[in-house]
């Protein structure tokens, strides 16, 4: 293996671990959309807020290091991309910018029509972006984006095609998901009658999961010949597998009220997916020509960010560590501003 | 024609204007709230250790208080520092392309700096409740040393933009590229040590402002003065540590970067004993109605009052910055640097000699407008150094024009852009204001109204 395949290796780890955790937070979103009028969803958009406050800027980081990894790893493929993937990419932006203010701003707003108008953006920000983000993945899989050196693609047609469709309603499904599954946990924990609405959301939305997928290897094989062909190797193959099994298991294990262990099935079909996808394309970087040999950065910048990486490793994994573990074990009466936030009247005159 | 044949045309030079727009707009946006993610922590968790050392109430609220302002404020730098990752891409893919990899460690590394930063704030503001005091207290501290490593690392990348290092260029492709080398260039000492200080300035003075203006309007208790008092001393303190550095940076572009200084100093032709200019504007290619200093240039550049001076004229024109711009805003930087320098000096008299005229109500409009001071300085000192290095985006070998996107309708991009903006803006002020009046402030602050008080 070159340094490349490890830098490679570490790109596409971040990019996976951006899709479970920040997917699960624009899940979240997606439920916070459809949690019902402010009324009768106030509970379930409180068990939102109070699961992904502590942890949805350190999940936004993956995404932030993935960028950067890709600049630096593989330059020519991270302009190619930007330039051809001008729309989505500004779309996603734009979303990020919206979820994570509105998000920010609704939890210090007091009055109602506040929180609705922060909330909305939330939550419709939480909707268009892992579609964006899924578009952009669909327009590389089928070899619509070509490297820097060799100009730009088509500006539109790049991610508004069958495959990139597909792949962008196929996102916001997994995303809200992943989101179900983690939640159904942190509601037996805080909100024990929120569990059963949770547990439906997430089979319904694990099957239309499974559907989508189903529809995107049709679109995939109708319009990207070139990635059809290679996504039934040996290995991608199994990967494939690998998800069917875990999805079908994390359906037993939710009928089953295990929800700790449906964490892990869950994650892994997912991630299996987008190993898979990578398997199929590897080497090619930007399908139909451009390897990973090919672009990757000088050996010396890999060996730099290697070492970075590393260093930053040793620091970063007890931390989130303790993070993670902080808050997925107190209990919600201790957070007692959020819903003291929610009840309290108007602040404002000073005495 | 077809209908989506707009997609297949190329950029205009609009185009290239708009994502020098975009790229500065939102720059010049981050940089603000970014400031506040380097040194809101540092001052916030000595409130909050002072609280716990003296047991004093009013030093637990503020802090409290500012720890709410924090999570609002790190959330929108995040999303706007995610925008900033993506335009380097989206509007600059042919430096990226090129160059991506010779910048890569630090923004690697700064990435390691964010993470650590998010993890240890989501501990910090969250786990009020649920930690020791001083653990509390503890998981603070990495997010003061990450603000402050990743401002170090961003900025030497924007350093290596003045300075490019580390690589050679054989053919228009680039080899034998050593990270460190392109990471610790020349100008990576006095921007970024420029650049942090001015976080703690625009900082200090900013949140300082706040409470100049409460005690203005009549609120002169305990609280008051403490929300004053800490914020403003460390800005005063760093305000003429700040044009020490300013110095080291003015000279470090005089040796290196000889046509950005003429710009900024306006001077078209060479000169030996060339005069410092204090105001003026550019007409025809001659500064005018600037009052002159004589040989003030030669000495402050090259501590001789004789030392040759190299005009700008000594580069074709295609090669010259806008010279009104980098003047203009060179001047204001300095201007409202000695500004804030004279309330700093007036501020140490007072503590030195004549306490009782800290509520004076001419120091305190002067101390409340050094927020705004601090944050003009930042931007115009932004605006001399990115606006001095053009034409180049990479100083001497690529020009900016050459960097650009082609992709048509940038411009479409900078209006949507340039509309959440404002929204984002006006939103975040929104929020801030609400926050600061939150709960009326007690006369006199009881245990009670601490352990109440919501964070975040
Ligand atoms: C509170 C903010 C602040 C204050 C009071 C000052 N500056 Fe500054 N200055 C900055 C904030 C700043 C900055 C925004 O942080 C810059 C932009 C890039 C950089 O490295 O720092 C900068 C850049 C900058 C540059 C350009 C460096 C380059 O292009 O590489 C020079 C020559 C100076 N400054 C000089 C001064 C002098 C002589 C000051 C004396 C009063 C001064 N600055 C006060
Ligand atoms: C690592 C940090 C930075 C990087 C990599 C960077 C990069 C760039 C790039 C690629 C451009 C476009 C080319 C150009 O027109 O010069 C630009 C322009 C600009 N940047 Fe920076 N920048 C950095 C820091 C900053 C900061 C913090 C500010 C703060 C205000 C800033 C202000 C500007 C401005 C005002 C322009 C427009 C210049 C012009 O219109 O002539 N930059 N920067
Ligand atoms: C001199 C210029 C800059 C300084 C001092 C600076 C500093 C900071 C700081 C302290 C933060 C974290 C605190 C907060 O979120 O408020 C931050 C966030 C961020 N900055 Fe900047 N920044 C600069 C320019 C840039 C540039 C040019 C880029 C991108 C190319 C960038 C990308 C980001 C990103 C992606 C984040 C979000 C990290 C997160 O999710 O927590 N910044 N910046």
């Amino acid at each position: 293996m070159t340094a490349a395949d490890a830098l490679l290796g570490v790109l596409f780890a971040a990019v996976t671990a951006y899709a479970l955790f920040g997917g699960a937070d624009f899940g979240a979103g997606f439920w916070d959309l459809f949690a019902g009028g402010a009324r009768t969803g106030a509970r379930t958009r409180k068990l939102i807020e109070h699961a992904i406050g502590p942890v949805w800027e350190a999940n936004h980081v993956w995404l932030i290091f993935a960028v950067v990894l890709l600049w630096t790893g593989f330059p020519a493929v991270f302009a190619g991309v930007a330039a051809t993937m001008y729309i989505p990419l500004t779309g996603a932006a734009l979303g990020i910018i919206g979820r994570g203010a509105g998000f920010a701003f609704r939890k210090t707003s007091t009055t109602l029509t506040q929180q609705r108008i922060f909330g909305a953006l939330f939550a419709f920000s939480s909707l268009v972006t892992p579609f964006f983000f899924g578009a952009v993945a669909g327009g590389i899989a089928s070899a619509r984006v070509p490297p820097w050196t060799a100009g730009r693609g088509d500006l539109l047609t790049a991610w508004w095609n069958p495959t990139s469709v597909a792949t962008g309603v196929l996102a916001v499904t997994v995303c809200a998901y992943l989101a179900a599954v983690f939640l159904c946990q942190d509601a037996k924990n805080h909100e024990p009658d929120l569990v059963p609405p949770m547990r439906r959301r997430a089979l319904w939305a694990g099957a239309g999961a499974g559907v989508l997928a189903a529809v995107g290897l049709v679109a995939v094989e109708l319009d990207a010949g070139w990635l059809a062909e290679r996504l039934w190797r040996p290995v991608p193959g199994a990967l494939i597998v690998v998800s069917v099994l875990a999805g079908l298991a994390s359906i037993a294990l939710l009928a089953a009220g295990r929800y700790v262990a449906v964490r892990v099935t869950a994650g892994l079909a997912v991630a299996a997916v987008l190993w898979g996808w990578a398997a199929a394309q590897y080497p090619y970087l930007l399908p139909p020509s451009t390897t990973v040999a090919g672009t990757a950065a000088a050996p010396a910048v890999m060996r730099a960010t290697l070492w970075a990486v590393l260093a930053g490793a040793v620091i970063l994994t007890p931390s989130l560590w303790w993070l993670f573990r902080l808050f997925q074990r107190a209990p919600m009466s201790e957070t007692r501003s959020l819903s003291d936030s929610s009840t309290r009247p108007v602040g404002g005159d000073r005495s | 024609m077809e209908p989506l044949s707009f997609f297949a045309e190329a950029a205009t030079p609009g185009d290239f204007a708009a994502a020098r727009t975009q790229m500065a707009l939102s720059l010049g946006w981050h940089i603000i709230i970014a400031s506040f993610g380097v040194a809101m922590p540092a001052i916030t968790l000595f409130m909050e250790w002072r609280g716990y050392r003296t047991g004093s109430v009013e030093y637990k609220i503020l802090a409290r208080r500012w720890a709410r302002a924090m999570g609002v404020l790190f959330a929108v730098g995040a999303v706007s520092g995610t925008i900033l990752s993506f335009e380097m891409g989206l509007l600059w893919p042919g430096l990226m392309g090129t160059y991506g990899q010779v910048i890569g460690l630090p923004f690697t590394l700064e990435g390691f700096a964010f993470f650590v930063e998010a993890i240890f704030l989501g501990i910090y503001l969250y786990g009020w409740e649920r930690l020791s005091p001083k653990v509390h207290l503890w998981s603070g501290v990495p997010i003061l040393v990450a603000g402050v490593v990743g401002t170090f690392c961003v900025v030497s990348a924007n350093a290596w933009m003045n300075q490019p290092k580390g690589f050679d260029l054989v053919d228009g492709k680039i080899t034998g590229v050593d990270p460190l080398g392109a990471m610790f260039n020349r100008a990576t000492g006095p921007q970024s040590v420029h650049m942090i200080v001015a976080a703690f300035m625009v900082t200090g003075f900013c949140m300082a402002s706040v409470y100049a203006v409460g005690m203005l309007r009549g609120r002169v208790d305990r609280y008051h003065r403490l929300g004053f008092l800490v914020p403003f001393t460390v800005a005063a303190v760093m305000a003429p540590v700040q044009v020490g550095v300013g110095d080291w940076a003015a000279h470090f572009v005089a040796d290196y970067q000889p046509v950005k200084l003429a710009a900024m100093e306006g001077l078209y032709a060479t000169e030996r004993g060339a005069p410092l200019h204090l105001g003026g504007v550019a007409v025809d290619g001659e500064l005018r109605y600037a009052i002159e200093i004589p040989n003030g240039l030669s000495l402050l550049a090259h501590w001789d009052p004789d030392a040759e001076i190299r005009g700008l004229n000594t580069v074709p024109a295609d090669q010259q910055p806008p010279v009104n711009v980098v003047h203009l805003s060179f001047q204001l930087m300095v201007g409202a640097g000695f500004a804030m320098l004279g309330v700093a000096a007036i501020f140490g008299f007072i503590w030195w000699r004549r306490r009782g005229w800290l509520t004076n109500r001419w120091f305190l409009r002067a101390a409340a407008l050094c927020g705004p001071a601090a944050v003009l300085a930042l931007e115009a000192g932004w605006t001399t150094t990115e606006t001095g290095r053009q034409p180049w985006v990479v100083y001497g070998i690529l020009r900016t024009h050459d960097a650009v996107n082609t992709a048509p309708g940038l411009r479409t991009g900078l209006y949507v852009l340039l509309l959440v903006y404002c929204l984002m803006t006006i939103a975040t002020v929104y929020v801030l204001r609400r926050l600061a009046r939150d709960r009326p402030v007690p006369v006199a602050p009881q245990e009670s109204d601490v352990a109440t008080f919501p964070v975040p």
